[in-house]
């Protein structure tokens, strides 16, 4: 992770994104400057409308920005057509989604396989990454189960596997404890600090959840599009 | 092999639709496979025409009979092998439902003419030697119960009276389309009768068939015998045995054309139902698509997802309306009897119903393919809330 | 406490695409099944047109249609005298001796030949035959080679216009009028002076004689006398019903393979309902749990289901109508099996095509929609709510 220490994760200058609403524009971000050193573990917080996941999708590179500059471990994004930006997002980032979005008709283990049909993995190295990143989560148990024979919990670390087995540098969350029990919700926080500290992944989460916040190790606020780094900031 | 995987799941993911459209598509290959039967029935007659024969009918009309002194002179044209002749008999067979071709044919030479009515040695010459015989289809003996040596009753329409005839043969076609379902007798036992009672309408032929020695004889030929009877009482009209037989096609040619179109409108009634199951099934998923963006794959792969169950659906159901057809042409067939012969469903036939599948197929997904493809991930991802 | 149809209906405004494919295909079902029973209509009315109920026809007997029957002028005569038969306004009996044969013609356009009759009749035939008159030109003189052609002949075969020639048993023929018989059988049919036309095509006898009835239950007595006349061997038909049988071949014909067809269609049709009724309820579910808990019963919501199939059905059948409806400016012409000859005749719609075919639209809506409507009804109040 040298070169990570270097580069930073993400790096934006006077970001900005506004969408249309029928002849209106809207603005969601108002130029946002911000720097996210690789090896981070973010909170994103601020109130529903705060542009929080707006932020998050132009991170992931989901969506693209109005103006303003957006780098991601170097690279600038807003030069990727569209197919180079699929193949960026497949290699460099992991998703977790609040409702898990597994695809119904696999099973965990060919849901955690997905991704790794787009990189040259032979089917057999295909299986035994989707093997190993199950049984990082703890379901190397439930491999051939589908999505609505597991819990919510499990489902979500079926959703971590699927994330990291790729190995990509960046993980982004969107509110990966929303629709979680307690207990749940603190399975899968561990998850995500262990994915930090000892793999050294860089983790972006949106969150309404103060308690799952306190476990990153930086909270970034957003309102009204714009950035108001808390007290307990940098 | 991840992406058929796929396919083939998200089609067997709701059972009872799928299956109801996979129901519906074999229904409408099945019913357009039948409809172009029917039609290719009625173009049999010609199919099955020889090339060799020629058919010299009044030009006024078929219903103008010609001299039976024609013969000798039509005979003596260069080209022509040999020459027989037959009187559409008309009649009715216990009630008018009971139809089926019944010709007074002049016996010996009329078989010579026709070898794809397989004859045993043994009935031809029963027939031959018997005045009041008669020699009938396989298929219709099959329908009326008919055996050799049983006497078959006849009302005259055309020519009036009751006709009493003995069964001396039952033929089978050598082809699948030769037709197994006609009545035929000696055209001596009709005239005889004539002479006794309607002496005027006696010597009088409905149409003379003519084997020639080279089927590229046949323009010179006809041109030759009708210049023959030019501006004589009975005008001729010379014209190969096909072009004889699509004559009769193209009568009821508005009815034929009624069922083609018909036959593309359910092609185009199962388009919508199948546009609609994938529409609808595509509509579902958009957050599973938006999903699949988002790890990133590109449209293409969502394209083929998309397009991929939609055509193994429609292929599902052209596979099954196709394989039905067979039976239920046979059964149809069996239903309508005599009416229609060499009921047969042709190998083009099958190969088209199998096309329109494919063809409802990928119409029917393209419109949620495209959509799959578009979708932004933002909205897709935001449908799922 | 029915819900109310515009519950009902804005649920299919809703999802316009599913609405419009799923009714579009019972449309297509509907104006099959429209078109089909007004072609039988449109049969029927020019065939039972063109024989008048107080007519009486008579052929040779068994002779199944006119141009098998022959009947001698001897014969003629004895018909043409019985007391049965009206007088005309000169005082003679209203009788026409009439040769039928058929000509074989080019069509117009596609130039294959199809049979046309041509009646030789006897100037009494439109006295006897109200319903027939000389639209265009004039009618043929007594004793030339003059023919009148009617209104659907002159439309479909080429070279049959006014003052075109026409060459047939070694003759030449000149058209001088056109005949109109209101869309009845004889608008397919050529007509010239029947002496001409015997001679012509050497026949001696007639083919049939057709008489005008003092009343029309004077027939029976007709029939009575003239089958016991030993001189003859005819029969007497009233000429309506000679006309309606012929049409008995081609309309069973039409309504067979038409049944057939509307009905194996319809079953594609209410399979489509049945996707489409199946999704409404899935998509629905949260939905119908809410109406549940707000107090409606189990069958107001089948009702409101079936309902929503049943006129979704309607609005296909009702534009598959309209299609069809649009079929009344064309005609179609084809062969008629029983007479051999060419007919031409119009579709019709009846108030009763047009009740039947809504109500088959609707039938196709209720037999899609049903099992989805129970499956809706039955759905559990709890597990529904839960699915929001």
């Amino acid at each position: 992770m040298q070169e990570a220490s270097e580069v930073p994760a993400v790096r934006m200058q006077q970001l900005r994104k506004s969408y249309h609403r029928g002849n209106q524009e809207v603005p969601v971000l108002n130029g946002i400057d911000l720097v996210i050193e690789a090896g981070a573990f973010v909170a994103l917080v601020g109130p529903s409308g705060s542009g929080k996941s707006t932020l998050l999708n132009l991170i992931a590179g989901l969506d693209q920005p109005s103006g303003g500059d957006l780098e991601v471990f170097g690279q600038e994004l807003s030069v990727l057509s569209e197919g180079a930006l699929a193949r960026w997002r497949a290699s460099h980032v992991g998703f977790i989604f609040q409702f898990y979005n597994l695809l119904p008709v696999l099973n965990a283990l060919e849901n955690v396989e997905l991704p790794l049909l787009l990189t040259g993995l032979s089917r057999r190295e295909r299986r035994e990454h989707a093997l190993a990143a199950l049984s990082m989560v703890g379901l190397s148990d439930r491999l051939t189960h589908y999505p609505s024979q597991l819990s919510g919990g499990q489902q979500q670390r079926v959703a971590i596997a699927r994330a990291v087995v790729t190995d990509p540098l960046l993980l982004v969350a969107d509110e990966p404890t929303g629709d979680l029990d307690r207990a749940s919700a603190e399975e899968v926080l561990a998850m995500l600090e262990e994915l930090n500290e000892a793999l050294g992944k860089t983790i972006i989460m949106v969150t309404h959840d103060n308690r799952a916040a306190q476990r990153a190790r930086r909270r970034i606020h957003l309102d009204k599009g714009e950035l108001r780094e808390g007290a307990d900031g940098v | 092999m991840y992406l058929p995987r796929l396919i083939l799941r998200n089609a067997l993911r709701h059972r009872l639709r799928t299956g109801l459209t996979v129901l519906g598509l074999a229904i409408a290959v099945l019913a357009f496979g039948l409809l172009r039967t029917v039609v290719d029935a009625w173009y049999a007659g010609a199919d099955a025409a020889s090339a060799t024969h020629l058919v010299t009918r009044n030009a006024i009309s078929l219903v103008f009979p010609l001299p039976l002194t024609h013969r000798e002179r039509i005979r003596r044209v260069a080209g022509v092998r040999k020459v027989s002749y037959s009187n559409w008999f008309g009649g009715v067979y216990i009630t008018e439902r009971n139809f089926f071709p019944r010709f007074a044919v002049d016996a010996g030479t009329y078989l010579d003419l026709y070898p794809d009515y397989l004859l045993p040695a043994a009935e031809r010459k029963a027939f031959l030697l018997d005045r009041r015989g008669a020699v009938v289809g396989r298929k219709l003996a099959q329908t009326y119960g008919w055996r050799l040596g049983q006497s078959i009753p006849l009302r005259g329409t055309i020519y009036p009276g009751s006709w009493e005839f003995v069964l001396r043969g039952i033929y089978d076609g050598r082809q699948p389309n030769t037709d197994e379902g006609i009545f035929l007798f000696h055209w001596d036992y009709l005239n005889e009768t004539l002479r006794r009672n309607a002496p005027r309408r006696a010597d009088q032929v409905g149409v003379f068939v003519l084997d020639l020695m080279h089927a590229e004889d046949a323009a010179r030929v006809s041109g030759e015998i009708d210049a023959l009877f030019k501006s004589s009482l009975a005008e001729t009209l010379t014209e190969t045995e096909k072009a004889f037989q699509l004559g009769f096609v193209s009568m009821i040619d508005t009815i034929v054309l009624a069922v083609q179109v018909v036959s593309l409108m359910v092609v185009v009634i199962v388009l919508f139902v199948m546009a609609n199951t994938m529409g609808m099934a595509a509509g579902e998923r958009l957050p599973e698509y938006a999903t699949l963006k988002a790890l990133g794959f590109r449209p293409g792969f969502l394209a083929l997802l998309v397009l991929g169950e939609s055509v193994l659906i429609a292929l599902l159901g052209g596979l099954a309306g196709t394989a039905l057809t067979l039976p239920a042409a046979a059964a149809f067939s069996a239903q309508t009897g005599t009416l229609f012969h060499g009921f047969a469903v042709s190998h083009t036939t099958m190969v088209l119903q199998l096309l329109i599948a494919l063809g409802v197929g990928v119409l029917a997904g393209l419109p949620p393919c495209l959509r799959a493809a578009r979708i932004s991930i933002i909205a897709g991802l935001a449908s799922l809330n | 406490m029915a819900l109310p149809l515009t519950y009902i209906a804005r649920n299919l405004v809703a999802r316009r695409l599913t609405t419009a494919l799923t009714a579009g295909g019972m449309a297509l079902v509907v104006y099959v099944f429209a078109v089909m029973l007004m072609l039988d209509e449109g049969l029927h009315q020019a065939l039972v047109q063109t024989g008048a109920a107080d007519n009486a026809l008579v052929t040779r007997r068994s002779s199944e249609t006119e141009i098998q029957s022959a009947v001698s002028r001897q014969d003629a005569a004895v018909i043409a005298s019985q007391p049965e038969v009206a007088l005309g306004p000169d005082g003679r009996r209203l009788a026409s001796g009439e040769v039928v044969v058929l000509i074989s013609l080019p069509r117009q356009g596609s130039g294959k030949p199809a049979n046309v009759v041509i009646r030789g009749v006897s100037p009494d035939a439109f006295l006897i035959r109200r319903g027939v008159r000389v639209v265009h030109g004039r009618i043929f003189r007594a004793g030339s080679a003059e023919i009148l052609a009617g209104a659907a002949v002159a439309r479909q075969f080429a070279g049959t216009a006014l003052g075109a020639h026409l060459r047939f048993a070694q003759r030449e023929w000149t058209v001088v009028g056109e005949l109109d018989a209101h869309g009845s059988a004889f608008d397919s049919e050529i007509w010239g002076d029947a002496q001409q036309l015997m001679q012509a095509f050497r026949r001696s006898a007639y083919s049939a004689v057709v008489v005008k009835l003092v009343a029309e239950p004077r027939l029976e007595s007709l029939r009575a006398r003239l089958e016991s006349d030993p001189r003859l061997t005819v029969e007497a038909r009233r000429e309506s019903e000679y006309y309606e049988g012929q049409s008995r071949l081609l309309s069973r014909f039409i309504l067979i393979l038409g049944t057939t067809i509307s009905l194996v269609f319809s079953a594609g049709a209410i399979i489509g309902a049945m996707v489409t009724m199946y999704s409404a309820v899935a998509k629905r579910t949260a939905e119908i749990g809410t109406l549940r808990a707000l107090g409606f019963r189990r069958r107001e919501i089948l009702g409101a289901f079936v309902g929503e199939s049943a006129l979704l059905g309607f609005v296909g059948g009702a534009f598959g109508l309209l299609a069809a409806s649009a079929m009344q400016s064309l005609s179609f012409s084809t062969m008629n099996f029983q007479s051999f000859a060419e007919i031409s005749f119009g579709f019709v719609l009846s108030p009763r095509i047009a009740l039947l075919s809504l109500a088959f639209g609707v039938l196709m809506g209720l037999l899609g929609g049903t099992l989805p409507a129970l499956h809706a009804a039955r759905l559990d109040i709890v597990a529904s709510l839960r699915k929001v």
